[in-house]
């Protein structure tokens, strides 16, 4: 890979108010504002979202899909964290 | 940890696949998926971005403000799937300047439909309807490919895609309804990008060396000649309801198959097109190794510009 090649970013779209900003897809592009105007352009070209973040994907954390059971499968065997495990009398409808 | 043996991670990948569970760029695959999909999405990405240049011809010369600005917003969009696409190639490890100088280089192809020339307007209407709806099939059956990114590009890209077959098909509506001129432009534009439209769909399944392998791993989902027959058993119609005539004497309904049985595709044709002789692979590559080369200035100093500008 060339030196010169320009980083790759991740970008995150919020389609409208009150909704979180979600992964949509990545870019190249040399500099954050390039990244935002590259992402408007590749993005949002039918009214998907009100706001953008970008960021370089050099700068994620992420977890590693081997690791996968040992970091999930402990909340899988405590169905007790979900409501429907608890049993209710007869005549309580709503709770 | 256990490690597992590269046979057990293929039978637990395949596994995986049979379940329908997606593949993401993390997950352990083999050589050869990661090699197919890595060949696969970047000619599906070279295919749109040299798409653009037979559409971009007409730009200049469409015959009204409303089919200009529906003309550049396709061009626009099919620009938009392929950074998708070649984003997607990226997931699988290998650089997107590689994947560029590859086409360059003829190492991989694009949709041979791309080297035939865009003569008159009626060209646009033909594109729209026939190349555009032809690569919708092929698309919204990779919706459900195995490989994550990849499904997710289609996806988006399918959605977008939907006004790009109906624009070309309104062009050809209009012209079957002007003029004797107009009428005949638009049938010697059909009569032109039929077949090359239904070689889009690659060999026989029985020429075709990837389908079976490809199909176990659903990176594909149909076959080339199933996805043939629905084009035609879609496209047939249409072209009789606006006056159009398929350019083929043994194109007929057949009633016991429930489909259109259709002639001989001439496949001396496809593979003199697919191996470099088609009227304008030259000139496409050529435009494409231009603009690489002289836009590499602009992306250079775009980056000195960023360098100097970081705190």
């Amino acid at each position: 890979m060339s030196t010169n090649e320009w980083p790759l970013w991740e970008v995150f779209i919020r389609s409208k108010q009150g909704l979180n900003h979600k992964h949509v897809g990545s870019l190249r592009a040399p500099d954050s504002a390039m990244a935002l105007q590259n992402a408007r352009d590749v993005y949002t070209r039918r009214s998907e979202g009100i706001s953008i973040w970008v960021v370089q994907s050099a700068l994620i954390t992420a977890s590693d899909p081997s690791d996968s059971e040992a970091y999930f499968e402990p909340a899988d065997s405590k169905v007790y964290r979900h409501p429907t495990f608890y049993d209710l009398p007869d005549g309580i409808e709503h709770m | 940890m256990e490690t597992l043996t590269q046979e057990k991670l293929a039978e637990k990948f395949q596994a995986k696949i049979d379940a329908d569970i997606k593949i993401e760029p993390n997950d352990w695959m083999p050589d050869t998926y990661r090699k197919t999909l890595i060949r696969q999405i970047s000619q599906h990405a070279h295919s749109e971005i040299v798409g653009m240049l037979p559409e971009g011809n007409w730009i200049t010369r469409a015959p009204s403000l409303r089919r200009k600005a529906v003309l550049l917003a396709k061009v626009q969009d099919e620009a938009g799937h392929g950074l998708y696409l070649y984003s997607a190639t990226e997931t699988l490890g290998i650089s997107r300047e590689e994947t560029i100088d590859d086409l360059h280089s003829g190492k991989v192809k694009y949709s041979s439909i791309f080297n035939y020339p865009t003569l008159s307007w009626a060209d646009m209407g033909a594109i729209g309807w026939l190349v555009d709806g032809a690569a919708i099939m092929n698309q919204v059956a990779l919706c459900r490919t195995s490989y994550g990114p990849y499904a997710r590009a289609m996806v988006k890209i399918c959605k977008e895609e939907s006004f790009h077959q109906r624009q070309g098909y309104e062009i050809m509506t209009t012209l079957m309804n002007g003029t004797e001129a107009q009428r005949e432009m638009a049938q010697d534009a059909l009569n032109r990008f039929w077949w090359p439209a239904l070689m889009m769909f690659g060999p026989s399944d029985a020429e075709s060396k990837h389908t079976e392998q490809s199909m176990r791993w659903r990176i594909k989902r149909f076959t080339n000649d199933e996805l043939r027959q629905s084009f035609v058993d879609a496209t047939v119609p249409q072209a009789e309801l606006i006056g159009l005539k398929i350019p083929d004497p043994n194109l007929k309904w057949n009633e016991a198959k429930g489909h259109y049985d259709f002639g001989a595709i001439d496949w001396d044709e496809f593979w003199q097109v697919v191996n470099g002789n088609g009227p304008c692979n030259k000139e496409r590559i050529e435009a494409r190794v231009k603009a690489k080369e002289e836009g590499a200035w602009v992306r250079e100093a775009a980056m000195a510009y960023a360098k100097k500008h970081k705190s």
